[in-house]
């Protein structure tokens, strides 16, 4: 009981402490209870077309409107929640596992190999980040799944880099030399000492990679090379006749706005915060 | 210092050779159905052997590759399929509108960034300081595209402003074409603006707590002259790095800017290549800008050395 009150008052002071990190975190958790509540929260189907509800401004009954195509805005954006979110987490599991593996070879066995790697990562952060996300959806096809992987294969370098200086600062450590000199294998070391440290600065790289991917999937969608329609990805609603009714039914492309704004911007508090708390060697140097 | 260049010259070479492969790749890894796509949907060859033909892929790997490597060396990047004109023409045809889109929004993204980065360390844990950060943080969490698409939708409503729909060149009419880059660079530069003033903030802390601005204090200089002699000169040379590697993510905002305000530059003519399924210019142009972030890190880097003689060639 005790240890529960003391972790509950723990919680406070981190948050009296860094304010905005608690808002960027209380912001995930609305956006995370909404994706997972949808059906329950959503007012209406978020894809069912009604031709007399076109274009209509909001009421009570559609809160943030309608669209084009009669859909109700509200439930929408509820739904496309969901859809950042899987977006996201797929993209960031896929760059955070590639870079550990890539970080942590690098950075544990140095020399050659980390000379090799260094200048492959070198070579794909040359190419500006939008322009290969693109490339890939170019070559994928569209689809969700071809989303989630560009994503996933375009946050790759910059996290590998990230993690490898992390890899870097703790292999210099006496338990690690302890660890080799009583006989353990690599394999055993990297799990069990290597790991363990470095999932703080691990940590961070996927809540600022999250907010990321949320971005960046809006922007394909919104160029019409992300999330193929009717799904409601909060991008895709800004493309298209999200723009076109702009002037005339303005509650179209500015409530998806929003919602990318406040997931990103949380996002990013929650890093931020994260990144002064856990890691206070890796501060400014994220992006 | 010239063993210094030479030898970042010598590794320039197999970042650029991995570059050129990765490229070259692009088109290899299609998965087959694409090629039946390019043929059918925008019927750039008559059958699938004669469009393979086209692309080169109808020699064993190492043979295209080592073709490839040839062409691009003596500038030949391979004919549009779209267009069927020379892809590097293309490409320089439309670069000055992109560089000068991304330049104008350097200016306004440092306009922004040094003097906010600069007040907020000043004034650090104000309210002012709290206000700068969290607009900051604003800025990266906010999409260009939506800020863009509602800067164009309350200019049209309340002053009847829509953006022209054709592109003035620099050379014709320099107040036309202003007036057509300056919302988009100013939207690209605000974006960028944020990553640069938490650099900056972070370098002014870090540089205020120096020994030699302790002494510039107690010589009785004015805040102005300590902050513009002493510490601005310090802390700027880490934010000309950071705009150094901005620069990648400017030409990649620059392709959303460029679609929404419709301007002719390079990131337009990808997405219609992507559109197109124009192979050749997506290589291209992905050749091309990556060459360039190269090619401009080690100038940074270079002069660099110059302008810092703490800084030492090893």
């Amino acid at each position: 009981m005790t240890s529960t009150v003391g972790s509950v008052a723990r919680v406070f002071r981190i948050m009296r402490s860094k304010p905005l990190g608690a808002l960027g975190g209380l912001l995930i958790l609305v956006l995370v209870v909404t994706a997972l509540l949808a059906p329950v929260l959503a007012p209406h189907d978020p894809v069912k077309m009604k031709s007399t509800d076109r274009l209509q401004a909001p009421s009570r009954n559609h809160p943030l409107g309608t669209d084009d195509f009669g859909r109700d805005i509200l439930s929408r954006v509820i739904y496309g929640a969901r859809i950042s979110m899987l977006l996201g987490l797929g993209a960031v599991a896929i760059s955070t596992i590639l870079a550990a593996i890539i970080g942590i070879v690098s950075g544990y066995y140095g020399g050659r190999i980390d000379t090799i790697l260094q200048r492959c990562i070198d070579t794909l952060m040359a190419f500006p980040g939008f322009v290969v996300l693109l490339t890939i959806m170019a070559m994928l096809g569209q689809g969700l799944g071809s989303v989630i992987l560009a994503l996933g294969i375009g946050g790759t370098a910059g996290n590998a880099r990230i993690i490898r200086s992390a890899v870097l600062a703790i292999r210099a450590n006496q338990y690690l030399e302890v660890a080799r000199a009583t006989g353990c294998r690599d394999w055993r070391i990297i799990t069990r000492h290597i790991l363990p440290n470095i999932a703080a600065p691990i940590m961070v790289v996927a809540t600022l990679g999250l907010g990321v991917a949320v971005l960046a999937e809006s922007s394909l969608s919104f160029l019409g090379f992300g999330v193929p329609p009717p799904t409601p990805s909060w991008g895709a609603m800004l493309s298209g006749s999200g723009r076109t009714y702009m002037i005339q039914a303005p509650w179209m492309a500015v409530f998806p706005g929003i919602a990318i704004s406040l997931a990103v911007f949380g996002f990013n508090m929650l890093g931020d915060a994260l990144r002064d708390l856990l890691d206070p060697k890796l501060r400014g140097g994220l992006r | 210092m010239s063993r210094y260049v030479l030898r970042r010259l010598m590794l320039l070479l197999p970042t650029l050779a991995l570059v050129t492969l990765l490229v070259f790749s692009i088109i290899r890894l299609l998965p087959g159905d694409i090629v039946t796509l390019m043929m059918s949907e925008q019927g750039y060859a008559g059958d699938k052997a004669k469009l393979e033909q086209m692309l080169g892929l109808d020699q064993p790997f190492y043979r295209q590759y080592v073709t490839y490597i040839g062409k691009a060396l003596r500038g030949d990047l391979g004919v549009s399929l779209w267009t069927k004109e020379p892809v590097l023409d293309e490409i320089l045809r439309r670069l000055p509108v992109s560089l000068e889109l991304a330049v104008l929004a350097m200016f306004f993204g440092l306009l922004i960034a040094v003097p906010a980065g600069i007040f907020a360390a000043v004034r650090q844990d104000t309210w002012l300081d709290y206000l700068f950060r969290t607009s900051a943080i604003g800025g990266l969490s906010v999409p260009g595209f939506w800020m863009a698409t509602i800067v164009i939708v309350s200019a049209s409503i309340w002053w009847q402003w829509v953006p022209p729909m054709r592109y003035t060149p620099l050379a014709r009419d320099p107040v036309r074409n202003l007036s057509q880059l300056l919302l988009p660079a100013i939207i690209l530069g605000f974006a960028l603006s944020a990553s640069v003033m938490r650099m900056t903030r972070s370098m002014v802390l870090e540089v205020l707590r120096e020994d030699y601005i302790r002494t510039a204090w107690a010589k009785g200089l004015s805040e102005s002259v300590v902050i513009a002699r002493h510490v601005l000169k310090n802390a700027m040379i880490p934010v000309v790095t950071v705009m150094g590697l901005q620069l990648s993510a400017l030409l990649g905002g620059t392709v959303i800017m460029e679609s929404i305000f419709v301007l002719p530059g390079m990131g337009k003519f990808l997405l219609d290549a992507i559109t197109w399924r124009d192979y050749p210019v997506i290589q291209g142009i992905n050749l091309f800008l990556a060459t360039s972030v190269i090619v401009l890190n080690l100038v940074i880097d270079v002069v660099y050395g110059f302008l810092d003689p703490r800084i030492r060639f090893g």
